[in-house]
């Protein structure tokens, strides 16, 4: 499934430097390489674990429910623990919604800014 | 002419007459299943649902009340939020065993309960009969293509987000963010409860602009299509032109799906639709914002094929 093979990154992790860190599905990748990605800039909140990567390319057509579960298998989560995702330190975008359409709308120098928290941090 | 405030009355109000069945395969009992096929041979006959009464109906009583259910559905509300009766109902015939999540479908359409009723009525089922006829399911849950909705809190939780999105679009977020925890819950209140006075007492303040500015920031919409698997379309678009006149629903649209406006001379081969009617193209879009948005202040907009004939 999409969330089994979100585990891990198609490029092995190299440390803060690095930008071009790829959160993307490994059987998809002669489509991923046409695809237009955009800087993804992943900020924990609270006691949530921080990710030592924290800019991810990723493909505009990703989902936020499977960018959540693309971070909880990343910080190996229990299955039973919530991901929320924020964006503005505000919002929790639709679960459905596509990263792209939300980097055109809240996006701001290159890059889309999502926090995430493991319990509910914005209203 | 009515007032401009009668609009929002209006569109807090639409119903749409539902007739929920239950799918055949989760009928116990196996010779219910003619049975049901028949009752609803009745009920396409019949065309006299146009008016029913805001109650629930059950429309042949003892005999059919196992197989399907018949309410008048809030164009503004959430699937969720307004089908107890029928989970209640229906819970009544299904295999114990068999029960999981309760979901929705329309002619093999998964019905996503995070959208509001009145836009999934107009994007799939926009120039059938009524009553809109729901099928019910109590197994299978389509994950690829719905959301899992567990309580009502989920629902109070995705409605204020996307309240709170709409207004980053509009103000920043400012608005909402200034407001107290108890009118966020009034907003709320007022729409599980169906209380149009209660939610526009706060809602009208989301509504506010500088009168210099001519409208919101961003006008906060979402525009979906039948003939589309792509998720809604949803950009940045201010009301007023850079030159200051104001934008219209005519100028979004060129801007982000050309393709919908036919050409002088040309059929028709779309219907813009937002809340069961197709403003003109001409229609400022702040004013469209401020009186057609749904509860959650999006518009949104429904792009159907045009009907053959």
């Amino acid at each position: 499934t999409m969330s089994d093979n979100a585990e891990s990154p198609t490029e092995p992790q190299k440390e803060e430097s690095s930008t071009q860190n790829v959160a993307s599905d490994s059987g998809d990748t002669a489509k991923t390489g046409e695809r237009k990605k955009i800087d993804v800039l992943l900020k924990a909140v609270g006691d949530t674990p921080i990710m030592k990567t924290k800019k991810w390319a990723v493909e505009r057509e990703r989902t936020i429910q499977s960018l959540a579960q693309f971070i909880s298998r990343f910080l190996k989560l229990e299955p039973n623990e919530q991901l929320f995702i924020y964006i503005n330190q505000s919002f929790a975008p639709s679960p459905d919604q596509e990263v792209g359409v939300l980097f055109d709308c809240f996006g701001s120098d290159g890059k889309l800014v999502l926090h995430y928290c493991k319990s509910q941090a914005w209203g | 002419m009515a007032d401009d405030k009668d609009v929002l009355r209006d569109v807090w109000y639409g119903r749409i007459p539902a007739c929920f069945t239950l799918y055949p395969d989760e009928v116990t009992d196996r010779e219910a299943e003619p049975f049901y096929v028949r009752i609803t041979n009745i009920l396409y006959k019949m065309d006299k649902f146009k008016d029913l009464r805001p109650v629930v109906l059950n429309l042949f009583g003892a005999v059919t009340d196992c197989f399907f259910l018949q309410l008048l559905l809030p164009r503004v509300s959430y699937l969720m939020l307004v089908t107890d009766k029928v989970k209640k109902h229906f819970l009544k015939v299904v295999k114990a065993e068999d029960v999981e999540e309760m979901w929705f479908e329309y002619e093999g359409t998964p019905l996503k309960w995070h959208c509001p009723i009145g836009v999934l009525f107009d994007l799939h089922a926009s120039n059938t009969a009524l009553p809109w006829s729901i099928t019910v399911h109590f197994k299978h849950f389509p994950d690829r293509d719905l959301l899992r909705c567990s309580s009502s809190a989920l629902i109070e939780a995705h409605f204020m987000s996307t309240i709170k999105e709409a207004d980053a679009f509009k103000h920043k977020g400012q608005v909402i963010n200034d407001m107290q925890k108890k009118d966020h819950k009034q907003l709320w209140m007022g729409l599980q409860n169906d209380k149009f006075d209660q939610f526009w007492a706060i809602n009208r303040k989301l509504m506010e602009y500088p009168t210099e500015d001519g409208g919101f920031r961003y006008i906060p919409f979402r525009i979906y299509q039948t003939l589309s698997d792509r998720p809604s379309i949803q950009k940045l678009f201010r009301p007023v032109s850079s030159e200051g006149h104001a934008l219209t629903l005519g100028d979004l649209l060129k801007e982000l799906v050309p393709d919908v406006i036919s050409q002088d001379g040309d059929p028709k081969k779309y219907q813009v639709v937002i809340h069961g009617i197709e403003p003109l193209f001409e229609t400022p879009i702040q004013w469209l914002s401020e009186h057609l948005s749904h509860p959650d202040n999006f518009l949104h907009i429904c792009i159907v094929p045009a009907p053959s004939d």
